[in-house]
């Protein structure tokens, strides 16, 4: 899996790519730590960029769910966007569309996160 | 072994199917068979068990009593939730009060849904009986004794005429059992629970309720793969959704049928079965549940498939 990043505006985009499962599900955690801790910090958004995810286990999920706690500790929003259709189904049977904001894209993502942000996103695309 | 017989597949609660829901089982069922002629009970028979189970039956509402045909002449169980009750009925019919039997019976743990049924398990009260208890918890016999004292129940566990043993067992080592191997695991939950691993005549069965998986720790996860390690058969606590165990049902001491479904791919096993059954979940969101987690075991095969199998009370499983 690899894990990169992007800021846009007070949003911070993390676009994993590949398969998040047992075997690297905590490389996902520690890619993730310091941005939370920068987000959560600053009560600023972060969106989860899922385009290129390909399968997501409960260990992935459950880095995901950390996430969300430490977030909403913060008073920060989390998001995730364009799930692929079977990632998408495993969301729903795992009921996390309950404890997660999910977007169909990245852009209906940004809208709902930050104005600022989808005003840069729509300027580069 | 041969066979397993579901007497009990609540957890947390027995419960019972209300008027309402028997009403809308028999409005969908007349529902779908309007138009059609009937030639025989043949017919009606044919066209009810097309139907399915949310319309044409139900998942039950015992607490957790399960029976293992060992094809030996004792009889095993595993639990003594409210399920024993009617199981005992079935032992007492078939042989009659004056022939003596001999009860094994694996505890996962002493919490109320899982002795609830033993004061009113008709063998304990006749003498002759032998009936011994199998658990890891020093606590077993403490929990039977209690439940029956004053004021809680009328009769006393001293007055049960049947010769009742408790047995203590430790996790990891093999035991010989009523022609079994067994084998005992720690499990995650309240007061901890026990999962075993039963084995003979080439098959295996695992027995793994009141079991909360993390999800942290990659070693504990691996300890569960070898414990269920090409199992015929796994009856695995599905109570809660993935997201509930770890958010709001952290520390409840259950799991999902995604975590159920993860580890038996990993472990190679030929059958879940999804076991101890959410209180407040109706017949429709059980069969939901087990229909998503045949999904999710179609979109994340990797090898051979999984059966997935839901338990309801009288289910029988072949070995």
């Amino acid at each position: 899996m690899d894990i990169s990043s992007r800021r846009l505006a007070d949003v911070t985009v993390v676009i994993p790519v590949g398969q998040i499962d047992h075997r690297n599900a905590q490389q996902l955690q520690q890619a993730l730590a310091p941005i939370l801790d920068q987000a959560a910090a600053a009560s600023t958004p972060l969106l989860l960029d899922f385009t290129g995810v390909e399968y997501i286990s409960s260990m992935g999920l459950r880095v995901l769910m950390v996430a969300a706690k430490q977030m909403r500790a913060g008073s920060a929003r989390i998001a995730v966007a364009a799930l692929r259709p079977v990632v998408e189904e495993i969301f729903e049977i795992a009921r996390f569309k309950h404890v997660l904001e999910v977007f169909p894209s990245v852009r209906a993502g940004l809208q709902a996160l930050s104005a600022p942000a989808l005003a840069l996103y729509d300027a580069v695309q | 072994m041969k066979l397993v017989r579901f007497w009990g597949t609540r957890g947390s609660l027995p419960v019972a199917l209300t008027a309402a829901a028997v009403r809308a089982k028999v409005i969908a069922a007349l529902r779908g068979a309007s138009g059609r002629v009937f030639a025989s009970d043949d017919d009606i028979e044919a066209y009810v068990d097309s139907l399915g189970m949310p319309i044409a039956g139900t998942f039950g509402g015992h607490s957790p009593c399960v029976e293992i045909e060992s094809g030996g002449g004792d009889y095993v169980l595993c639990d003594l939730g409210t399920g024993v009750r009617p199981f005992g009925q079935k032992a007492l019919a078939r042989h009659g009060p004056k022939s003596p039997q001999t009860y094994h019976v694996f505890m996962s743990h002493v919490h109320w849904d899982h002795i609830m049924g033993f004061p009113l398990f008709t063998p304990a009260y006749i003498p002759g009986n032998k009936i011994r208890i199998y658990g890891g918890h020093a606590e077993l016999e403490a929990a039977l004794r209690r439940q029956q004292a004053a004021p809680s129940f009328p009769v006393d566990f001293s007055a049960l005429g049947a010769n009742i043993e408790f047995v203590r067992l430790e996790a990891g080592p093999e035991y010989e059992i009523a022609g079994m191997q067994v084998r005992l695991m720690l499990q995650q939950h309240s007061g901890d629970s026990y999962g075993y691993r039963f084995s003979s005549a080439g098959k295996t069965l695992i027995y793994s309720t009141d079991s909360e998986h993390k999800l942290a720790d990659l070693a504990e996860t691996q300890a569960f793969v070898d414990f269920f390690r090409d199992a015929d058969l796994v009856i695995f606590d599905a109570m809660y959704s993935l997201a509930d165990t770890i958010s709001v049902k952290a520390d409840w001491g259950h799991s999902s049928n995604i975590v159920g479904v993860e580890l038996c791919q990993m472990a190679g096993v030929r059958q879940l079965c999804l076991f101890h059954h959410e209180p407040i979940h109706s017949d429709e969101a059980i069969a939901r549940v087990l229909a998503e987690t045949r999904r999710f075991e179609e979109i994340t095969r990797g090898g051979k498939p999984l059966l997935v199998t839901a338990a309801y009370d009288g289910m029988e499983i072949p070995l």
